[in-house]
């Protein structure tokens, strides 16, 4: 059993991990709200022509809703699905390249659906 | 990937059946994990049927009467046989405890069906390794770390200060809780798990004690503390009736409130 110890101290903490753990939370609690917000404007929405639902997500108010919706949700999303990759994915490769594609994937993809609310908001 | 299948040299194999003694008032049936690394073979699971009229009422009254009657080579660890010392933790009937305090009544189902604590290396029988967790425990730095000079008599602790131990102190490092979480099945190499999570709580919960920034220093990291997910198997787990999941949170709020 020689270098047990020195294997379990490994190299020692990350001192990091608070910011992850808080952050969690935080997109969690936004996404309540903005998701509840957001099923509630669906279901009173629902069956409106496309002219109007683009009229709806024009406003002021509903675009930033949007967005704070897309950003809570993307953010909350990518750090779950870090601490999945780091639970289940052990090969040391597979795992830093699946903790860069979440990372860099969840980025494009919000900044592409802001870009769309902006769009439609703005008007193109 | 996380390996959901043994391994070819760990599947258990059907092993031997040792029938009730003729006479046999109170018959009951011990299904027990049997793995002996000199022999090359895989472990088995061996079958023995004993009388309740003529054993005494825990798990390990059991396994001590089947040493002793049926088949001395069945290996298992035992000491003070009242759930103080922690040597005879194991699974039995699927959950984690001690055989000692664990009543052959309580184990559900008609069998008892004993194997060592889940995800442990096994040495023997029910003897898993806990060389790794004693290491997981001495990181933690598990004595008192003061830095004021050294009080002539005892250092003093009011009867409030000592009550916040209450809950911490009674761990036995069984490691029940440990080996029952799913975390720590997956990355106990890196992740504390529970029982030295628990430990490392009571000395940051200890009023003498002056290391509480580097103790919470040293447990900030993604792996050693917050591979717990609030699972709750340690809690349900432990046999002296602690709650290392509330060790844990009070670990995390104390990292949430010094960054505040």
């Amino acid at each position: 059993m020689s270098g047990t110890r020195a294997v379990r101290r490994g190299s020692g903490s990350a001192r990091h991990g608070t910011g992850h753990w808080k952050l969690q939370r935080l997109t969690a609690i936004a996404s309540v709200f903005t998701g509840l917000w957001f099923v509630a404007a669906m279901i009173s929405l629902s069956g409106a022509p496309y002219a109007e639902i683009r009229a709806w997500l024009g406003s002021n108010f509903n675009a930033t809703m949007m967005i704070l919706l897309l950003i809570s949700a993307y953010w909350h999303g990518a750090l779950g699905l870090r601490t999945i990759i780091e639970d289940y994915v052990h090969t040391p490769a597979l795992k830093v390249g699946a903790l860069v594609a979440v990372k860099l994937l969840a980025f494009a993809f919000a900044t592409s659906s802001i870009v769309a609310v902006l769009q439609v908001a703005i008007g193109s | 990937m996380v390996e959901f299948s043994l391994p070819k040299n760990s599947r258990v194999q059907p092993g031997k059946t040792w029938p009730a003694a003729s006479g046999a008032k109170r018959p009951k049936t011990f299904r027990i994990y049997r793995y002996d690394p000199d022999s090359g073979a895989n472990p088995r699971i061996d079958t023995y049927v004993i009388d309740l009229a003529d054993c005494g009422p825990m798990v390990l009254d059991a396994l001590i009467k089947i040493k002793t009657e049926i088949d001395s080579t069945l290996t298992f660890r035992r000491s003070c046989r009242e759930g103080v010392c922690g040597s005879c933790a194991m699974n039995m009937g699927g959950h984690n405890g001690l055989a000692c305090i664990k009543a052959i009544e309580e184990v559900p189902g008609e069998e008892v069906t004993v194997h060592p604590l889940p995800h442990m290396a096994v040495i023997k029988d029910l003897v898993t390794d806990f060389e790794p967790f004693w290491a997981q425990y001495e990181s933690i730095s598990p004595w008192l770390r003061t830095r004021s000079p050294v009080p002539e008599k005892e250092y003093r602790q009011s009867p409030e200060e000592r009550a916040k131990l209450d809950g911490l102190w009674e761990c036995i490092l069984c490691a029940c809780c440990s080996t029952s979480c799913p975390s720590y099945w997956w990355n106990g190499d890196r992740y504390l798990g529970p029982a030295v999570l628990l430990q490392s709580y009571r000395w940051i919960a200890d009023s003498r004690d002056e290391a509480t920034g580097e103790r919470l220093d040293d447990l900030e990291d993604p792996f050693k503390l917050y591979r717990c997910h609030t699972i709750m198997n340690c809690t349900n787990s432990c046999p002296k009736g602690l709650n290392p999941a509330k060790a844990i949170a009070e670990i995390k709020k104390r990292l949430v409130e010094r960054s505040l």
